[in-house]
């Protein structure tokens, strides 16, 4: 078109951004991704093609790592790490210089990124590479602080870390920052469809002078992946696909190694009748349009309330007609290319499948690419495949609402819980509903805000972890004290006359404020060391835990009390406890044939214990993050929900009430599992709980042997987390039931704490989410 | 669209005003549940505004197009207490030729007009007399402008005189206090009894959006001005503190969409003060284009309210036809 005609149309035309330099940069390295092993490049094979998605064309060929290279990698990382954990000062300083470098050749890591990628050049240069910047520059700081502020913890050695496709350089920030700020050292596999941003990269942290072996890349497939998550690391760190994290997460069942992921969403986009409907029609584009709807938090579910649901739908359509779909290298375009054809064909199928009404943005699409349109799917029930399934393209479904209330509850009718949006003028009812979704993140009035001092992260089935802030960074520290291995309780043993006071006490179940004959009709008898009959307790079975969970699910209302609350009825424990304190000393001494004095010990340490969680109650607290926008972001502290508790032998009273106060500080509804040896500590407790207050159902006690019931807790689909310090219960068989439905586990991997000495922050960080809440503000 | 497509080439004398060529706004009952309802999202819509110049980029010939059609779309204006005879005739030969004509002849492009020029009254007969011959109105600021608080009779009266003066358009400013207490029925009254006075001549409502505290007010003041018959809105008189702005724009134009949805009229949109480059003006036809549509891309929906735009449009075009960057004194000034 020449000017004139252009004068008269007023069309936009090419604005493309030169692919030259990249193109170049690859070409001068061979044109092979490959491994960065100890400070060096290679070895680089073309095993397979690393393409353009915008145009099919290959750019480079890619390394796939063999478990030898990963073996490789890992030693080197194994051979840096003390050094690089040594000194905190020098690694600000390393990682200050990567940001510096990073902005430096942040032309070159757009393009490369789009590139290889397919998204929007707009997206990598305005977003994906100036949030990993921010990302080294605040973990800088982290680094430089990690000593003063986080003392007892230490590094957890060498960290595993394997990325998704969809924000490739970003997600290698959001994983390398932290845990080399925290003095880990890094294998890292990028994902097999874009490897390249992480080549620059690699030669960026040569320059910035990161010691050899302190950063490493494998590139790969999901063959290396799963050889890296088997490799000899302390840690894994995944995003990706809730699936490919269930399986990461039955791989290293019984591992000990530390594991966090960060998985898929279907994140609902709520907005109210009183929203203002433009910008939370423009915050669709963000939310679902932005990076062709390949994000894990993208806001795929659209819940409208019902009386603007039709204005809604029809200025949406308007908007989505003017979204420009094309070349990702072009500077106007909002919709660039998918990321590969394998995603593309599940993107059409799921499309083709629907029986909802489907809406695409008018246009043609450009030739040769991996391109889908905008699409918008209405009239679907909750029970529509599509409602509930991650499509992870540029497609949105929407339904409709009636009530705050029932928007939370379609809201959170799902197995994910990554983000969450809502949009309202009404800040008494952005703050009502924000605490009530069921996600790690939840914006008002905005969508798809990231920093790096903000945790971003999941519950249900979109993971567990927190990635930035100091939230992000203790996921890769570990509590410095020392560890005894857990050791089943020598108890006496039946004697072949036993005696007894003609007395019958048998403990039965604590189900939903109640005692409860155990199900199975089966019980065992305890006996002090003279032969005496101390009681019998209960064989729980699987029926017994399924009651328990169930008695615990109802008691909601508890997550929902003040700290305060909760503060007393846990001082009123301990002082109803002090009050029989020579009682539950006796029984100590009874089981576990110990002396008087280290019994009455163990007393006075429960009693402190729930004193400190008492005091934590409602102290333990969130925190305003200082992001970079005008508004706030509330790192809230929730409970974890309902935690399985399978308690230890050592300190059967200790051991039981610090994990049961620690939950409970935080609003936690449990269902314990008393030392295996001496449950009869536990089951005294009974009358502590009756008489202090502790509402129905929020403490649930099953006896009997762990083996039988640790398999039904950690298989539980509506169990939130499983504690185990047992050494009577099979850690690889739980964690790999765990899997499940993801339950968060802490594990006596490594040893018990001892339970006198525990820092509570340990147990009320495993006790806890955070939900970051994002309020952007201003009239 | 394509019947203004004319525009581009056969500029009349009349084109400019949005009664040539579509039905006029012809107001509607103030409507208080509509104006109560109107949300406006600061931050959302502050975003927006951000992202939008990253997410819109117009290059090489296409970016010399979208200058030459805003140099069409400028109210050259002259407010100033100095003002005399001979810079108002000064003012308005540059709207007559407001680029070099071996740029435009370079370009491909026919002669092109600024879309008026914006005088005070006492300058509007100088004004009419020094464009005769040439499609281009005079456009007259009104009604006790910029603060608009001298006798209500006497700025109805002003509108009168200037329309008698020949005025085609008139730049009327609000009552800020009528928004800022919320008094949406004066508003409107205000508003309709201006739109009253002007008669044919066309009516564009200066909301002095710098003034009115909050992006609430802007779009709530800026439906009760088209529901009282606004032809366009515009943001401020280029005499507050701050003056039109990326957020107030989309703000407006947001209120304009709804307005056309609710009535089927479509009004236009002025921004006035502060945007003085090339770039700027870009940014603003794109937004137009993104919220509104390419049909507010012409003289008879879009003005802006500039005086220096001109003169860096003139710049950029000559770096285009040149590839060297140039220099103020290479064109005439206004």
């Amino acid at each position: 078109m020449n000017t004139q005609e252009i004068f008269e149309t007023m069309d936009y035309g090419p604005a493309p951004e030169s692919s030259a330099e990249a193109l170049a940069w690859l070409a001068e390295r061979g044109g092979i991704a490959g491994h960065f092993i100890n400070g060096a490049w290679g070895p680089v094979r073309d095993d397979f093609p690393s393409n353009n998605p915008a145009t099919g064309e290959k750019l480079a060929g890619v390394t796939k790592g063999t478990p030898e290279e990963v073996a490789k990698a890992v030693a080197a990382a194994r051979k840096a790490q003390p050094k690089w954990a040594k000194d905190s000062h020098q690694r600000a300083r390393i990682l200050y210089a990567i940001a510096r470098l990073m902005q430096k050749h942040s032309r070159l890591l757009a393009t490369m990124e789009s590139l290889d990628n397919g998204k929007p050049i707009r997206e990598s240069r305005d977003i994906d590479v100036p949030l990993a910047i921010r990302h080294f520059y605040y973990h800088a700081g982290l680094a430089q602080l990690v000593d003063s502020e986080m003392p007892g913890f230490a590094p957890m050695g060498v960290c595993g870390q394997i990325i998704p496709w969809n924000f490739p350089l970003l997600m290698l920030a959001w994983k390398i920052a932290p845990a080399l700020a925290a003095g880990n050292t890094v294998v890292l596999k990028p994902a097999e469809y874009t490897s390249l941003s992480a080549m620059v990269f690699a030669e960026i942290c040569q320059e910035a002078g990161v010691p050899p072996g302190v950063l490493n890349i494998i590139t790969g497939d999901g063959e290396t992946g799963a050889a890296l998550v088997d490799a000899d690391v302390d840690k894994i760190a995944f995003t990706g696909s809730t699936a490919v994290g269930r399986r990461i997460r039955e791989q290293t069942a019984g591992s000990g190694k530390s594991l966090t992921l960060e998985l898929g969403g279907k994140s609902p986009y709520i907005v109210f009748e009183d929203a203002d409907i433009d910008s939370a029609i423009e915050g669709l584009v963000d939310a679902i349009w932005f990076n062709q709807g390949q994000v894990c938090c993208a806001g795929s579910r659209l819940l409208v309330q019902e009386g603007i649901a039709e204005d809604f739908h029809e200025r949406l359509k308007a908007r989505m007609a003017n979204l420009r779909i094309g070349d990702p290298m072009d500077k106007c375009i909002d919709v660039g290319a998918i990321v590969d054809p394998v995603q593309h064909a599940a993107i059409t199928k799921m499309v083709s499948e629907t029986e909802g009404e489907v809406y695409q943005a008018p246009g043609t699409l450009p030739e040769g690419g991996c391109f889908y349109p905008p699409t918008l799917i209405t009239g679907l029930s909750s029970a529509a495949p599509l409602m509930q399934e991650e499509i992870f393209g540029p497609v949105l479904v929407s339904t409709t609402f009636r009530t705050p209330g029932e928007a939370v509850e379609i809201a959170n009718n799902t197995r994910y819980g990554l983000a969450a949006t809502l949009w309202t003028e009404n800040l008494n009812l952005a703050l009502d509903i924000a605490p009530k979704l069921a996600a790690g993140v939840v914006w008002v009035n905005a969508t798809n805000l990231f920093d790096a001092a903000a945790p971003f992260g999941g519950v249900r089935e979109s993971g567990y972890g927190r990635e930035g802030g100091w939230e992000g960074l203790s996921a890769y520290l570990q509590p410095s004290a020392k560890l005894t291995e857990a050791k089943p309780l020598s108890v006496p043993a039946a004697p072949d006359t036993p005696k007894t006071d003609g007395l019958d006490r048998t403990a039965k179940m604590y189900i939903g404020g109640k005692q409860a004959r155990p199900d199975g009709g089966y019980s065992r008898a305890h006996y002090d060391k003279s032969g005496t009959l101390l009681g019998h307790t209960g064989l729980g079975n699987r029926k017994d835990i399924r009651n328990a969970v169930e008695a615990a699910a109802g008691a909601k209302g508890w997550s929902k009390t003040s700290g305060h609350l909760r503060a007393q009825i846990l001082y009123y424990m301990a002082e109803n406890l002090s009050a029989r304190a020579t009682e539950f000393g006796d029984r100590i001494r009874a089981l576990t044939n110990t002396s008087a004095s280290k019994a009455s010990a163990e007393v006075e340490a429960t009693i402190r214990t729930l004193f400190t969680y008492a005091a934590f109650a409602d102290k333990y607290d969130g925190a305003a993050k200082g992001v970079p926008i005008r508004g706030i972001a509330l790192a809230m502290r929730e409970p974890i929900g309902t935690i399985g508790v399978l308690a230890p032998d050592d300190a059967p009273l200790l051991g039981s009430v610090t994990l049961l106060a620690a939950a409970l500080s935080m609003g936690n509804r449990v269902v314990l599992a008393p030392s295996e040896a001496a449950p009869l500590a536990a089951t005294d407790l009974y009358q502590v709980l009756e008489t202090s207050d502790v509402p129905a159902g929020v403490v649930n006690i099953v006896t009997g042997l762990h083996k039988d019931l640790a398999p039904t807790l950690a298989s539980h689909g509506n169990l939130d987390a499983l504690w185990s310090f047992s050494p009577h219960a099979d850690k690889a068989a739980l964690e790999q039931a765990s899997a499940g439905n993801l339950k968060r586990t802490w594990v006596n991997h490594g040893g018990n704490p001892n339970w006198a000495t525990l820092d509570p922050k340990t147990a009320l960080a495993h006790a806890t989410e955070t939900k970051t809440i994002w309020v952007p503000y201003g009239e | 669209m394509t019947d203004t497509l004319h525009h581009a080439t056969t500029t009349t004398a009349t084109d400019q005003l949005p009664q040539v060529h579509l039905p006029r706004n012809t107001g509607m009952e103030l409507d208080l549940d509509w104006v109560a309802s109107v949300q406006a999202n600061t931050s959302a819509i502050e975003r927006r505004a951000a992202t939008l110049p990253g997410r819109r980029s117009v290059k090489k010939s296409y970016q010399a197009a979208w200058l030459a059609k805003a140099i069409t779309l400028i109210d050259l204006t002259t407010l100033a207490g100095d003002d005399t005879e001979g810079r108002v005739r000064r003012l308005c030969a540059k709207a007559r030729q407001p680029v070099r004509a071996d740029l435009l002849d370079a370009l491909g492009l026919p002669p092109l007009t600024t879309g008026a020029v914006c005088v005070y009254h006492d300058m509007i007969e100088v004004a009419v007399e020094a464009l005769e011959g040439t499609n281009i109105p005079v456009a007259a600021v009104s009604t006790g402008f910029p603060a608009g608080l001298s006798p209500f009779e006497l700025r109805v009266k002003e509108i009168e005189m200037s329309v008698a003066a020949g005025a085609d358009e008139i730049d009327i400013v609000i009552s800020r206090r009528h928004v800022l207490t919320g008094n949406w029925q004066a508003l409107y009254d205000e508003m309709k009894t201006f739109r009253e006075a002007c008669g044919e001549a066309h009516v564009k409502a200066i909301l002095a959006t710098g003034e009115l505290g909050t992006l609430r007010n802007v779009a709530k003041a800026s439906l009760v001005c088209m529901m009282a018959g606004a032809d366009f809105i515009k943001t401020s008189t280029g005499k507050e503190s701050v003056n039109a702005t990326l957020p107030v724009s989309l703000t407006m134009i947001r209120a304009i969409r709804a307005f056309e949805a609710r009535t089927g009229y479509k009004v236009g949109y002025k921004p006035a003060g502060g945007i003085s480059k090339a770039k700027d003006a870009l940014v603003y036809l794109s937004l137009m284009k993104e919220e509104l549509g390419n049909r507010w891309l012409q003289p008879d929906l879009f003005r802006f309210g500039a005086s220096s735009l001109l003169g860096d449009i003139e710049r950029q075009l000559e770096h285009h036809v040149t590839g060297a960057y140039s220099a103020g004194w290479r064109h005439p000034m206004a």
